[in-house]
This record gives C-alpha cells, sequence and structure tokens, in this order.
C-alpha cells in the first residue's frame, strides 16, 4: 500500500491564498488547483498496485472525482483556457497547492473567472518544486508529437486535452480488447517509466516520492522528455493487465 | 463519588491493559485488521493483516484483588487464513483479516466467522482438559499395537490434562465472491448470515458451503457506468428478513428478503440532502460510508463517513436524526488527505450495550465518544504513555488555529500514521478495546 499520511508540512491552511497573493494570481488559481486534482486523481488511478488487486471502492470515487471535474471544465469552457503556454514556467503552476479547492463553492465562485493565464505566468517563476511535479501528470498529455526540448504541458491544446482525458477515462474502466493498441500507447506513452518499474515500487520509493508534490520530488528534476515505445511495450502488458483488473474482464 | 450509569461526565476511563509489542518497526502481519467482543463479552478476538486470529478470555474476578476486574489473557491463536494467489488474474489474494464475528453460544464450543477478501471460514474454538487413556489398539504413545498381541480388554477413562484450546475450521465459503468482502453478518435466525462485497452480497447457510444465494447486485451491464459501491451491510438484531447496506455514495438502503428473491429494490432509501455551501471536489468521497451499525435496540442506524458519525431513526429517511462531527479541523485540510490517500481510509464506529453512547476512531491514536443523551463528546488517546495501570486517560484536544494551550496539539503536529480504525465495546459493560495499528487496547471505566 501506499505509504500513508506521514507527518508532513503542508501548504493547506498555513497561507490565506487570498490575502498574501495578489487579486489577478488568485482569480486563475482556482482553475489551476482543479487541473492538478485533475492530474493526481488520473495518476492515482493509473498507480496500480502490480501484486494485489487495487481497492475498487477507491478507484470508483477517484474516477468518480475526474468526472465531475471535467464536467465543470467543459461547462465553464476551460477546456479552451488550456492553450500551449510559451514558457515554461506556466506550468509550475499546475500542483500548488490545493487548499482552494477545498473551500466552499460560494468562495471558488467569486475568485473564479479567469482572465487568461498569461498574467500570471511570472508570478510562479523559480518553484523548482513544482516543476518536476509536472512529470507525474501525464495522463492528460498530449498524443501529438513531442517536442524534446519543452515541458510536456507547453502541448497541450484544448482538443487534445479532452481527447486524451477521456480516452484516460474510459480505459481506466474498459477492457482493452475494445481498444486498438495505438490508443493505450498513446495513453501511457508519457508515463515515466520508473513508476512501473517493479524494482522501484518495492523498494517502497513510489510512496515516498511519488506520491506527495510538497515533499519535494527530487527524483524527478527533469521532466519526462521522450519514453520510447519499446520501453513502454513490457510494462503496458502490466498496465493492460491491470486495467483488465480492475474492469473484472 | 459513585457512578450513576452510563452519564459521560461519570465516566472516567482508564488504562487496562495492553497487548502487541512496543518495537520502533511494525511488521505489517501484525497490524491488527478488526476486533470483536464476542456476545457475553467474555472473548474478545482480534484478527490482523497476517491472516492470524487471536482471542483473549476475561479471566474470572477474584475477590482478592476486587480492583483488578476480569483482564484479558490470550486464550487461542491461529491462522485462519493464508496468502492464495489467483492465477487467473497473477494476483495475490491478501490473508489479512477483513472482519470477525462471533456467533451467540449454543453449547461449551464458541464459534466465529473470519473472513479476508474472497473467504470466509467458520472455526469452531474449543476447550480439551480430558484426555483419554487406555487405548485398547494402541499404546499410550499413539503407535499401533498389534492385535494378536492383546490378551486383555479395557475401557478407556478420560483423564484430566493441562487446557488444551484447540482452533478447528469447521467450514470454508469460498468463491462466492469476485470482489472484495468487506462486511459479513450473522442472522438473528443463527442459521444464515451474509457476505458482502463492493458488487454483490450474498446470504449463505452455516450448513452449506458450496451455494450461496446472490440477494443484492449493483454490477452494471457495463462497468463503465460504475460509479457506486457497497461499502457495509449488516442484518437487523432481531428481524431476519430485514438488512442494511451503505454505499460509497453515502447512501444506506434498507432491504427486505421476503419482498423478493433479489433485493435489488429497497424496502427504505436513507439519504441527506447534500448541503450546497460546503460542496467541493471531495464532498463525494468524504460522504462515503465505511460502517453501518444497528443499535442493539434495532431501533437506530448509525453510519460512519470520513469526518462525521451519523444516527438514523429506521422511520425516517430523509435525515439522520444526530450528526457527530469527529474531526472537522481536517476540512480544510481534505486536499492532502486525498494526496497521500488517508481520505480514503475506513473508520469503524461502534455502540456502547445501551445505546447511550458511540464511539469511533481518528488519527494521531485520538478515538472518540459521544454521548447521545448529554451531548457530551470526550476525546481520547490509545498511547504507550497513558499505559500506567488503572491512570485515568486524560481527555485530548486538537487546536484548530491561533493560540495553542498547553495540552493542546495543533493539527498540523497530527501523525496520520497512526489511526484508530477498529474498536470494540463490551456488550454490557464499560470495556473497550482499541486496536492502534499493532497494539490492542483494553480501557475500563473507574472501579471506585
Amino acid at each position: 500500500m501506499f505509504v500513508r499520511g506521514l507527518k508532513r508540512k503542508c501548504f493547506d491552511g498555513e497561507e490565506d491564498i487570498e490575502g498574501t497573493l495578489a487579486g489577478i494570481k488568485a482569480i486563475p488559481s482556482y482553475n489551476l488547483q482543479r487541473q492538478s486534482l485533475l492530474d493526481m486523481s488520473l495518476v492515482k488511478l493509473q498507480l496500480c498496485h502490480m501484486l494485489v488487486e487495487p481497492n475498487l471502492c477507491r478507484s470508483v470515487l477517484i474516477a468518480n472525482t475526474v468526472r465531475q471535474i471535467q464536467e465543470e471544465m467543459t461547462q465553464d469552457g476551460t477546456w479552451q483556457m488550456i492553450n500551449t503556454q510559451s514558457t515554461g514556467q506556466a506550468s509550475l503552476d499546475r500542483l500548488v497547492s490545493t487548499d482552494i479547492l477545498c473551500r466552499s463553492s460560494r468562495e471558488q465562485a467569486e475568485g473564479k473567472h479567469v482572465p487568461g493565464y498569461s498574467t500570471f505566468n511570472k508570478d510562479f517563476e523559480g518553484d523548482q518544486a513544482r516543476d518536476s511535479s509536472e512529470t507525474m501528470s501525464t495522463a492528460s498529455s498530449v498524443q501529438a508529437p513531442r517536442n524534446l526540448h519543452s515541458n510536456v504541458w507547453e502541448m497541450e491544446t484544448s482538443q487534445e486535452n479532452k481527447g486524451n482525458f477521456q480516452k484516460s477515462l474510459d480505459q481506466i474502466f474498459e477492457t482493452l480488447e475494445n481498444k486498438s493498441p495505438n490508443a493505450v500507447e498513446d495513453l501511457f506513452s508519457e508515463v515515466d517509466n520508473s513508476y512501473y518499474d517493479l524494482d522501484t515500487m518495492l523498494t517502497g520509493m513510489m510512496s515516498n516520492t511519488k506520491m506527495g508534490h510538497c515533499d519535494g520530488l527530487e527524483t524527478f528534476s527533469s521532466p519526462t522528455t521522450t519514453t520510447s515505445n519499446s520501453n513502454c511495450k513490457s510494462d503496458l502488458n502490466e498496465l493492460d493487465h491491470i486495467v483488465e483488473i480492475l474492469v473484472e474482464s | 463519588l459513585a457512578g450513576f450509569g452510563n452519564l459521560m461526565q461519570d465516566v472516567l476511563w482508564c488504562f487496562s491493559q495492553v497487548k502487541g509489542t512496543i518495537d520502533i518497526g511494525v511488521a505489517e502481519a501484525d497490524i491488527i485488521s478488526t476486533v470483536e467482543f464476542n456476545h457475553t463479552g467474555e472473548l474478545l478476538a482480534t484478527g490482523d493483516k497476517g491472516g492470524r486470529v487471536v482471542i483473549f478470555q476475561r479471566e474470572q474476578e477474584s475477590k482478592n484483588q476486587p480492583h483488578r476486574r476480569g483482564e484479558y489473557n490470550v486464550y487461542s491463536t491461529f491462522q485462519s487464513h493464508e496468502p492464495e494467489f489467483d492465477y487467473l488474474k497473477s494476483l495475490e489474494i491478501e490473508e489479512k483479516i477483513n472482519k470477525i464475528r462471533w456467533l451467540p453460544q449454543q453449547n461449551a464450543a464458541y464459534f466465529l466467522l473470519s473472513t479476508n477478501d474472497k473467504t470466509v471460514k467458520l472455526w469452531k474454538v474449543s476447550e480439551r482438559d480430558k484426555r483419554p487413556e487406555g487405548y485398547n489398539l494402541k499404546d499410550e504413545d499413539g503407535r499401533l499395537r498389534d492385535p494378536s498381541m492383546i490378551t486383555v480388554l479395557r475401557v478407556p477413562v478420560l483423564r484430566p490434562m493441562d487446557l488444551m484450546v484447540e482452533a478447528t475450521p469447521r467450514r470454508v465459503f469460498a468463491n462466492a465472491h469476485t470482489y472484495h468482502i468487506n462486511s459479513i453478518s450473522v442472522n438473528s435466525d443463527y442459521e444464515t448470515y451474509m457476505s458482502a462485497d463492493d458488487l454483490r452480497i450474498n446470504l449463505w447457510n452455516f450448513e452449506i458451503t458450496n451455494q450461496s444465494f446472490n440477494i443484492v447486485d449493483i454490477k452494471p451491464a457495463n462497468m463503465e457506468e460504475l460509479t457506486e459501491v457497497i461499502t457495509a451491510a449488516e442484518f437487523h438484531p432481531h428481524h431476519c428478513n430485514t438488512f442494511v447496506y451503505s454505499s460509497s455514495k453515502g447512501t444506506i438502503r434498507l432491504c427486505d428478503m421476503r419482498t423478493s428473491a433479489l433485493c435489488d429494490r429497497h424496502a427504505k432509501f436513507f439519504e441527506e440532502p447534500e448541503d450546497p455551501s460546503n460542496r467541493s471536489f471531495f464532498s463525494e468521497i468524504i460522504s462515503s460510508i465505511s460502517d453501518v451499525k444497528f443499535s442493539h435496540s434495532g431501533r437506530y442506524i448509525m453510519t460512519r463517513d470520513y469526518l462525521t458519525v451519523k444516527v438514523w431513526d429506521l422511520n425516517m429517511e430523509n435525515r439522520p436524526i444526530e450528526t457527530y462531527q469527529v474531526h472537522d479541523y481536517l476540512r480544510s485540510k481534505l486536499c492532502s488527505l486525498y494526496e497521500n490517500d488517508c481520505i480514503f481510509d475506513k473508520f469503524e464506529c461502534v455502540w456502547n450495550g445501551s445505546d447511550s453512547v458511540i464511539m469511533t476512531g481518528s488519527y494521531n491514536n485520538f478515538f472518540r465518544m459521544f454521548d447521545r443523551n448529554t451531548k457530551r463528546d470526550v476525546t481520547l488517546e490509545a498511547s504507550r504513555e497513558n499505559s500506567k495501570p488503572r491512570a485515568i486517560l486524560k481527555p485530548r484536544k486538537v487546536c484548530v488555529g491561533g493560540k495553542r494551550r498547553k495540552d493542546e496539539i495543533s493539527v498540523d503536529s497530527l501523525d496520520f500514521s497512526k489511526k484508530i480504525l477498529h474498536t470494540a465495546w463490551h456488550p454490557s459493560e464499560n470495556i473497550i478495546a482499541v486496536a492502534a495499528t499493532n497494539n490492542l487496547y483494553i480501557f475500563q471505566d473507574k472501579v471506585n
């Protein structure tokens, strides 16, 4: 099982987001928080235990959360908002403290309208810890040709995001026989191999380094660039298997 | 300072015993996964992640030492479940004991049900304090004697021996659950019991192991449409046709087995309308019910979700009659708790014998009690520091913000790896068993 709840300092509640950040910063961060929650959820869904059957209740609850986010993002048109970023720094926003998501909907509504992402790019410069966490959230990344020199997040376009999201969710629950092999590769091609490295998992590094962005993900200091398909394939077979188990094929 | 019944202010909880090691490193197999008193309170059973069951028996109270009210000592230990491997799915089946339920005692032997994710077993625990001696066909060592050498016949006699407690598996109820069993419940007819997994509930007869009846099935035809799972189930304590099951969406369904063979349509549906001002992305997750328990009277059900305990009147489906906040200070931490998976922790809840007080666990080895009559509540801690014999437990307090008083602990200092998920309350006395990872604490109320 994942290492649970080790005592740690955490961002929640320690800062009054609205107080310390300027108004412009607070407004778009709701969408970023939501995006980071989405990313975190997708990672959780894919990060299945290879030895023991995953907890179905937990998977269902996470999947419902993902659907909920997707519906809300579709409703307020935020899918359109996620455009190609001009700088790599924009991606750093994605996994900042998600405290704001826990506040009441009324509070969220007050800070909700987003003029654009470009205005707050520079406010989050230099946050290295967050940068590394981007590599975890690859489930919703693109199937478009990868640009080796830029962060994965920069590649996202609205359509690809939508398509990949839906694909991720479906494939979590469908048996893989219904899908073409290419789709699976596309889904998992961006994933860092070490996730599915059995040795890594068994030595417990997974739980300590990969699940908590606040713990400082030094091992992810460089974003995932190319992951050749051949490396993925053996892992993909295991992943196929895991998804099948989730679905009870 | 005499005790006046079960009023909270008159009950002072004292440390009585602790079982388990105090090693720094906790072996995963030693983590206690279920705790249950039997119907008289004479026996206390624990199950652990290693598939073992340990039964403690309360010693007779001695007139010489009246302050030592019946301590619990180990009575029997056995390996209930072993790890298995599902070859079709290439997955391990954990040996962790998810639940133990006692059968009411009908003869000298004790019977209990224990279950892991897939298989339920009926165990018979019996005492042997006599041994037959003087067999004709075998000698004292058990070796067979040559029949032609026997010239005299004798009747074997029973001679006393050191008490031996043996546990034998009497029934194995296997291959009936595709998903993970989360609950078992003995029916009041004492002939049947149910086992519930994420999507189905099966009804068994104790005598029949190769068949079970499916009484609830919420699996959708298309698994893509799965949005809700069964989280707990229990039979009514008196009405053998009635049971309830809870879901991951915070609802409880009461079913009557007389209406149809497959109880897909509930007789009652308990759901509290959502508070729109409290809505967040985590609302559904924290509404997921982790435990449901009938009161001893059968009039109420209690449910536990991530932040609260609720008491429902069976006659009122649209909202609970009582709601108790277990650790509301975690509401602002839900994001972190989601990240580290603590938000999926399944806490159990229990009634006391008179249904006047309810208890449930929390983090930092804290557990909480709520008196339904006085509306008082208390937070206590299961820790080695408070483990002097008959030491009175001091109430604990979590400070939410601002100035922290001397004895208080701040939310950020809570140890989320120390969680009290399983507790049990003696059926008639103020004795509680609290499982803190690999240690079992027993607390009693103060004897004057």
